[in-house]
Parts: structure tokens; C-alpha cells; sequence
């Protein structure tokens, strides 16, 4: 084993894998506290934890770490059911709920802190906001064959096996339960009739969070702890609209968060040429904003781009049908080969025409334009549709005659056969100002998107 | 209480030994404790029931036993309790006092024959489920605790949405879909719970009247198989054209029975407590169902 490796086992491995166990359980977990609106549950435990160490510090009279492990679960599954009475009781919406609790439990911490003179139990600031990742190293083996005989698992520190256990059991706890938490997150009511207690569902959801919550935010600091609870599962939401593809995304988003947040975190400031590293949690829960940033802005489907260019192409796609649409009028009254019509503004009608001579719709040059074949069955279908809807505003709907042209004028534009207005067989041949409509549907359909 | 309801009370027999907690003061034991005959025909009694949210009365000493196999309107004013009657029903919220019997038997034996349509304003509609993964949440009860949805549940779920017209939407998730097509989700999973009596609240709120006939096709199939629909509605319009029997509730039962018999000018008064508009509203209502046979 080469020295580097050897370095890397011993430096990195563990904050490595104590970051990355801690993301997944959070974020596993953080799905469903989104999902119940609940996202700052874990802001609540981390702070709330602390009367929680303080006691059992006084009562153990050890920092032993089993001690104050069971210190801080203990209080953090206090902080749910205290948030759960006061929402409950106190009528008070879940955010206030969890604002009282972790603020009077925080500063009640304090006080206790304070009072029984424990100064030396070792909670500061820093240690509370980004956590103790780069005090967890060990002296690696030096040889692979001892990597295999497993005795060094005794050399691993506690925080690590804790986050280990933790994260086997909240996986184990989402995939057993997953119908069960996902029928009690959407509706509670039906499954508690059905015999699927939501209360309780959600209440040993809460429990596994303080628990990761506890475990996570001792090694990795409960900035991390809150951002990898709510991060993960929103940048998985933007990718995905069902609840398994977005669970597992948002476990492999977390993970994937940990290890460039850490890699970050070494490799940035060398080679930025800056002196040390900074801290990892930190540039963790950086990884994590950056990364819910690019999938608000790139995802595939609910994207801040991709609507975007959807609209644009519908825009488009409303334009060159307008387009079609004055030309085949032109045409039916007699006029051939006609020009550009300037009704909408002129760069849009250039930039129509552009599309509709690419797609083979129009001929013609410069500003002189008719219809291919193709070109007018779609006119066709256009109208139809426009005539349709003129019918049907009137006839059926009882608009007057004169007022129904704005309306159709939109209406034309649905391409959605369910939405068309008239069942075939007992379509009218004549709108209501008298003019045919043309027959049938249109086989030509350059794009099958629905414009609602 | 209408005369039918003391007819059958003043029929019925002695206690059976099991329900006699709960007795509210100032009430004479023997009316408490009577009991119709056929409460284990009766989908639903309702004896006595009592509900409160902090410390203010919302339902009253509520007596009802259901007809069998019939479409049941629950009518009344906002605020007269007919979504908590419902949530009492099957012990959602807390009662005061009060026994509920389904068949005869109490709710934690009585449940798995008892499906339930909330209101749909009451889920989060963007949540990551398709119309399908609704539905089969109709069937998780069947599924049991730790297992998966299976194909035949899948298959058994898309039978239902075929039933409401949304088959060919089953994939879509649950936002892309308009309130009237939500409820039909809601009604397709009410299906794949295959019950013998449904609550249902509010299931033509706010629908488009394309889903309001294909509800009322499927409530009389339900009905034809012999199942029960209770249902809270709002529409004073209808209720005659779509219901068999009406439970008008103002905190206490103001009438139950056929609607031929109970839904009456007098009985809409004593329920709405006589608010014009509403009065004009339900005499049209009165008129209609005076046309029906």
C-alpha cells in the first residue's frame, strides 16, 4: 500500500463515509418531512438536543459517548412529540410550533449549561453549526490483508458505527414501510380508516429522524443535518413526479452531495493556491444549494429552461398557425399568394414564416408567401376548429354571434382531440357567420403537445 | 326524530349488555339504552353521539340508523357538523359521547367493509402520485402491512379507473388532472376499496357536469349491489334526483328518512334556520322532488 492511499485511508475515509452515511439517512429520511411540510423538523432537534446532553452529562457525570447519545435522542424525540402536542393543541401552525419548541429548548440548554457549571461538557458554537468531521481519523491499517480481517472495525470510531446503523435502519424502515409512509403523508384520514395508523406511521418517522438527526449532527454539524434533511429531496422533486424514483434520486443526490462537498473541500483551496482546506460540512451544504439550484433551473421537464423553451415553442407553434390560418382565409376569398400578414407585431411574423418555410408548410420568397399542400391541410384543421368552436359558442353555448371570434381565435389552438367541442357525426357544415368548415381532421400534425 | 324513528324505538327491545357507558346526563336511561331491532341490517347507528372541539358542541345527541342499500344525503348549513358526523362515524375524531355500530358490530371489526372519500381539498395535490398510485391505495388495507403493490392490485386499480372514465390517465400525476378528474380519482379508489358502506364528503364539490353524472352512474351501481352511500352534499338542487333517504343536521338531527317524507319546506327551515336565499333555494328543491314519483 503506497503512502498516498495509506494517507487517504487514514485522513479522509472516515469523514468521508460518516458525510456520506449521514446525507443518505438524512435525505432518505427528508422525503417525507418535505412531503408533510415539515422540512425544518430537523433545524428543531439539532438545537433542541442540547438540555438533552447537558442532562445526561449531570446524571452520568461522563462525556462517555453512549451517555450523551442516549441524552440527545432522548430529547430529540421530546422535541417531536412537543412540537406535535403544541401544533395540536396549541393551534398553531407546524412552523410555529417548531420554533417555539427548539428556541425554548435551546436556550433551557443553556441555562442548564450555565447552572451546573458544566462548562467542560464540550458543545460550542462551532462544534453545533459545522460539526467535528475532520477530528474523525485513525490510524489505517498498513496492509490490504488487514483491511479483510475486519479487526480494524474495532479501531472505527463510535460516531461512525452509530451513522452506519442508522443508515441501514432508516433504509430498511423506508423500504418495509414505503406504501405505509407514503399513504399517510397524502392521506392520513383514509389510511387511519383502513386500518394504517397515519399518527403512528409519522410518529416513528419522527423518531428515525431524530435519530439520524442526533447521529448526523454531532460528526457533520446540524447546518448540514438541515440541509441534507430538506436539499436532497427537493432537487429529487424537480426530477421526478413520483414518490420511489424520487426517494432514490434523492438518496443518490445526498451521497453524491457528501463526496463533492468533501472532495471540494480538500481540492478547491490548493488548487485555488489558498493555505489549508475549508471546512467540509460547510462546502457540503454548499454542494447541496448548488446542486437544488441547477436541477430548479435544468431539469428536464419542470425546469425553469424547460418551461421556458416550451412556451417559446408554443408561442411559436400559435404564431405560424396564425400565419397558416391568414393565409388560407386569404386564399378562400379568392386572393393567391399573398404577403406576410402584419397583424401581430413584424418580427414575430418574419420569425413565423422562417419556421413555416423550414417545415415545408409555405413557398415562396421574400415577402410573398402561399401554402404548400401540407401546409394547407393544417390551415384546414385550423380553421375547422376555429369554425367548430364559433358553432358551438353559439348554438350551444349562447353567445352572441359577434362576440365569439376572440374566444375561437384561442380555442383554435388546442390540439387535445378530447377538448374539441363538437361530437363527429353531428358537426355542423356552416359557422355561424355562414362560412363552411372545412372537413375533417387534420392528418398533419407537426407537433403533438397540448397547448393548455 | 321523525315518527318512523320513535315507531321503531318504541318496537325496540331491551339492551344488549355491552354499550352501556357513556350514558349523558339528564337522559333517561331506558331511551338511551333502547335499540332498533334491525341495527344489524342497519349499515350505520348512531346512538347518542356527542362531539365537541375544545369544550364548543359541533354534534348534539345524534341518533341515526342507516336504511340498507340506499343513497343517503347529509344535508345542513356550514358548520352544522356533517363532516365531523362522518369523522365520528369512524372514530377520525374523538367523540364525547355516544356508540356508532356498523351492522351492528363497532368500527374496529366493521372497518374493512367501510371505504371513505374525504373532501378533496383536504389532500396535497401536488404530491409525487399518478392517478393509478392513488387508487391503489384503495387496496393497501388488502395488500397488508410491509408488502408492495402488486400487478393485481395494479390491474384491479386500473379496472376502477376505467369505471370513472380516467383509464387512459392513469399515469399522469395527480396535479396535471382538473378537480373534476381528482374527484374521479378519489371515487376509483373509493372502488378498489370494494365496501359495503362509503362515506363520502362533499364528492360533487366544485366538479364539472361531466363527472357529476358519471359520480351519480356510479353511486347507483353501488347502490344496485346492494352497498350504501352516505354522502355529505351541498347541493339543496339535487338531493332529491340523486338521493333515496336525507340526514338534515343542524348540531342535532333536524329529520331522517326518505326524501319523499322528510325533505320538506318545513324541515329545510328548522335546518337552515330560515335564511332567505336559501329558502327560495330549497322551495325550487321542494317543488322538484314533489315531481319525482
Amino acid at each position: 500500500m503506497s503512502d498516498a492511499v495509506h494517507t487517504f485511508l487514514s485522513i479522509d475515509l472516515l469523514p468521508l463515509l460518516a458525510a456520506t452515511l449521514a446525507a443518505f439517512s438524512c435525505g432518505l429520511l427528508g422525503n417525507f418531512l418535505v412531503l408533510r411540510r415539515l422540512s425544518l423538523m430537523g433545524d428543531a432537534i439539532s438545537h433542541a438536543v442540547l438540555p438533552g446532553l447537558v442532562i445526561a452529562f449531570l446524571l452520568f457525570g461522563t462525556r462517555a459517548s453512549l451517555a450523551m447519545f442516549v441524552g440527545a435522542a432522548v430529547a430529540g424525540v421530546a422535541t417531536v412529540a412537543l412540537v406535535e402536542l403544541i401544533r395540536r393543541f396549541g393551534r398553531v401552525e407546524p412552523g410555529a410550533a417548531m420554533g417555539v419548541v427548539f428556541s425554548v429548548l435551546f436556550a433551557l440548554g443553556v441555562l442548564l449549561l450555565e447552572q451546573a457549571a458544566a462548562r467542560n461538557v464540550d458543545l460550542d458554537a462551532d462544534c453545533v453549526l459545522h460539526g467535528q468531521l475532520e477530528t474523525l481519523f485513525w490510524v489505517a491499517p498498513r496492509e490490504w490483508s488487514a483491511l479483510f480481517s475486519l479487526d480494524w472495525l474495532r479501531e472505527v470510531p463510535r460516531q461512525v458505527v452509530t451513522l452506519a446503523i442508522v443508515a441501514a435502519v432508516s433504509l430498511a424502515f423506508v423500504a418495509a414501510l414505503f406504501k405505509e409512509l407514503r399513504i399517510a403523508a397524502f392521506d392520513p384520514g383514509l389510511a387511519t380508516t383502513q386500518g394504517i395508523p397515519a399518527g403512528a406511521v409519522n410518529g416513528l418517522l419522527m423518531v428515525l429522524v431524530a435519530a439520524a438527526t442526533v447521529a448526523s449532527f454531532e460528526a457533520v454539524g446540524s447546518i448540514l443535518v438541515v440541509a441534507m434533511l430538506v436539499c436532497p429531496a427537493a432537487t429529487a422533486r424537480m426530477l421526478t413526479d413520483r414518490l420511489l424514483p424520487q426517494v432514490v434520486v434523492s438518496a443518490i443526490v445526498a451521497a453524491a452531495t457528501a463526496i463533492l462537498g468533501y472532495g471540494a473541500a480538500s481540492l478547491l483551496p490548493h488548487w485555488l493556491g489558498l493555505a489549508g482546506s475549508v471546512n467540509a460540512a460547510g462546502a457540503m451544504t454548499v454542494t447541496a444549494g448548488v446542486l437544488l439550484t441547477i436541477a430548479v433551473i435544468a431539469a428536464p421537464r419542470h425546469g425553469v429552461l424547460a418551461r421556458a423553451v416550451r412556451r417559446r415553442r408554443l408561442a411559436t407553434q400559435v404564431q405560424v398557425e396564425d400565419l397558416l390560418g391568414a393565409l388560407f382565409r386569404k386564399a378562400e376569398s379568392g386572393a393567391a399568394g399573398t404577403t406576410v400578414p402584419t397583424a401581430t407585431p413584424h418580427r414575430a411574423s418574419l420569425h413565423a414564416a422562417r419556421i413555416a418555410r423550414r417545415r415545408g408548410l409555405v413557398s415562396g420568397d421574400g415577402p410573398t408567401l402561399d401554402l404548400t399542400p401540407a401546409g394547407r391541410r393544417v390551415a384546414a384543421g385550423l380553421i375547422r376548429r376555429h369554425r367548430l368552436w364559433e358553432a358551438f359558442l353559439v348554438d350551444e353555448a349562447g353567445w352572441r354571434s359577434d362576440h365569439v371570434h376572440e374566444a375561437a381565435e384561442t380555442l383554435e389552438h388546442l390540439r387535445d382531440v378530447r377538448r374539441q367541442p363538437l361530437v363527429p357525426g353531428i358537426a355542423p357544415d356552416r359557422d355561424p357567420h355562414g362560412r363552411s368548415i372545412p372537413g375533417g381532421a387534420d392528418p398533419a400534425r407537426p407537433r403533438s403537445e397540448d397547448s393548455a | 326524530m321523525s315518527a318512523d324513528d320513535a315507531a321503531r324505538r318504541s318496537l325496540a327491545g331491551p339492551q344488549s349488555g355491552s354499550a352501556s357507558s357513556h350514558a349523558p346526563i339528564g337522559r333517561p336511561r331506558s331511551v338511551l339504552d333502547a335499540r332498533p331491532e334491525h341495527s344489524a341490517d342497519s349499515p350505520l347507528s348512531v346512538h347518542a353521539m356527542t362531539v365537541a372541539y375544545h369544550r364548543k358542541p359541533v354534534l348534539w345527541d345524534v341518533d341515526y340508523d342507516a336504511p340498507p342499500a340506499a343513497l343517503i344525503a347529509i344535508v345542513g348549513p356550514n358548520g352544522a357538523g356533517k363532516s365531523t358526523f362522518i369523522k365520528a362515524c369512524m372514530d377520525l375524531v374523538p367523540r364525547a359521547s355516544g356508540r356508532v355500530e356498523f351492522w351492528g358490530l363497532p368500527w374496529r371489526k366493521a372497518r374493512q367493509r367501510v371505504g371513505y372519500v374525504p373532501q378533496r381539498e383536504s389532500v396535497d395535490w401536488d404530491f409525487p402520485v399518478s392517478a393509478l398510485d392513488v387508487v391503489c391505495m384503495g387496496r393497501y388495507r388488502r395488500i397488508g402491512w410491509f408488502r408492495p403493490v402488486g400487478k393485481a392490485d395494479r390491474a384491479a386499480a386500473i379496472g376502477c379507473l376505467e369505471r370513472v372514465g380516467m383509464a387512459e390517465l392513469a399515469h399522469r400525476q395527480i396535479s396535471q388532472l382538473s378537480g373534476g378528474q381528482q374527484q374521479r380519482v378519489f371515487l376509483a379508489r373509493a372502488l378498489a376499496q370494494d365496501s359495503d358502506l362509503y362515506f363520502m364528503d362533499e364528492p360533487f364539490a366544485g366538479v364539472d357536469a361531466a363527472t357529476e353524472r358519471a359520480i351519480v352512474t356510479v353511486l347507483r351501481e353501488l347502490k344496485a349491489q346492494g352497498r350504501s352511500v352516505i354522502c355529505v352534499h351541498h347541493d339543496l338542487q339535487t338531493v332529491a334526483e340523486y338521493f333515496d333517504d336525507v340526514l338534515m343536521l343542524n348540531m342535532r338531527v333536524v329529520a331522517a328518512g326518505p326524501v319523499a317524507q322528510v325533505f320538506t319546506r318545513e324541515n329545510l327551515h328548522k335546518t337552515y334556520g330560515g335564511r332567505l336565499t336559501l329558502l327560495v333555494e330549497a322551495s325550487e328543491a321542494v317543488a322538484r322532488a314533489g315531481q319525482q314519483p
